[in-house]
């Protein structure tokens, strides 16, 4: 059975919780809308925006995490997470303790129109679960301090009502990106 | 002493100062990855589809390691996106060492289609690539290659065929 909270928020609100509540951490987000609404609710050079290669998202947070030491919140969504399900197997079989998979479940394919995905019927947290997962499931407050206490490698299901925020797109190019986000992960210092 | 095919492969990903590899394997890469998983100076991924595999490479490149990908060329046509929508978009390095089947010698007649497409598929994604035809030339071709994708920020690749080992 999906578990359906009583109060689910949209999506710009989860990403502006969990966000709200991190420190140091380096941030990995999923392509198109989620990227966009991260992006207005506020920058970093610690976020890693994908403008393309869906289902990429847990993969590059899992190269990371497992590079260095600092932790790594990937945002993912649900119908990602489905296109590369084998990343998460192979995630969970390197169990990086710094790694956190953020599922923002909305049951659908926002970005193109709102298409059921089959996480309308298999549940991904107890996917998850079964492959070696901590996971927690935020079915009614979203406080994400619970999912930093955790031991990793930490899977965070938390469902999300379908559609997109009214936000731009981003104004930064690929190179910005990326260029940015290396100097910050590398430590390079003042330039 | 004469260097075997597999030992090149691994002497060139050393010389060129790879440290973190992911793969999917091939028959023919068997030793190599034996080689890697034996050496604790190289981190070694196993992953379950190479598109996965260059996902994960990409965010060790960001923390700056150096990245190769061990893969058959079968695994190509899995990763077109990700090679394109990723790599070739943030410029994002990485050094292919690919078991090229379907070239000549090949035994399972399923691996020559995609063996006959596979140069054309890295010339349309402008992947640099080199065919050595011995262990001297596929050692010495791993470092200038790794050395050209990290200069130019996109893939290259290195393709053994059948006849290479």
């Amino acid at each position: 059975m999906y578990p359906t909270g009583d109060i689910m928020l949209e999506r710009i609100e989860a990403i502006e919780r969990i966000t709200g509540a991190l420190k140091d951490e380096l941030v990995v987000c999923n392509l198109g809308f989620p990227s966009r609404e991260l992006y207005s609710i506020r920058d970093s050079p610690r976020h890693f925006y994908m403008l393309g290669s869906m289902g990429m998202a847990s993969s590059i947070g899992l190269g990371l995490a497992l590079s260095q030491e600092r932790r790594v919140v990937v945002l993912d969504g649900d119908g990602s997470i489905l296109m590369n399900l084998g990343g998460l197997v192979t995630a969970a079989a390197q169990s990086p303790e710094n790694l956190i998979i953020v599922l923002l479940d909305n049951r659908c394919y926002a970005t193109t129109g709102s298409q059921c995905t089959y996480a309308d019927v298999i549940d991904l947290g107890a996917v998850a679960e079964s492959m070696g997962f901590n996971v927690i499931r935020f079915t009614d407050e979203l406080d994400f301090e619970r999912a930093l206490k955790m031991d990793g490698p930490v899977f965070a299901h938390v469902p999300v009502k379908p559609g997109n925020a009214d936000v731009p797109v981003i104004d930064l190019d690929a190179e910005e990106i990326i260029e940015r986000f290396i100097k910050e992960v590398q430590g390079a210092t003042e330039d | 002493m004469k260097v075997d095919s597999s030992e090149a492969v691994y002497a060139g990903m050393m010389d060129a100062g790879i440290d973190f590899t992911v793969s999917v394997p091939c028959v023919n890469l068997r030793a190599v990855l034996e080689m890697v998983d034996a050496d604790p100076g190289i981190m070694h991924v196993p992953v379950t589809r190479e598109e996965e595999g260059f996902g994960v490479a990409a965010g060790a490149h960001m923390a700056g390691r150096t990245t190769a990908i061990l893969m058959q060329n079968s695994g190509l046509g899995n990763s077109v996106n990700v090679l394109a929508s990723l790599y070739s978009l943030y410029h994002i390095p990485i050094t292919m060492i690919v078991s090229h089947r379907g070239t000549e010698g090949e035994f399972m007649e399923a691996q020559v289609p995609m063996g006959r497409a596979t140069e054309d598929i890295l010339r349309i994604l402008e992947i640099p690539f080199i065919t050595p035809r011995s262990p001297d030339e596929a050692r010495k071709s791993i470092v200038e290659f790794t050395e050209t994708s990290i200069r130019m920020g996109k893939p290259v690749a290195v393709l053994l065929d059948v006849s290479y080992w």
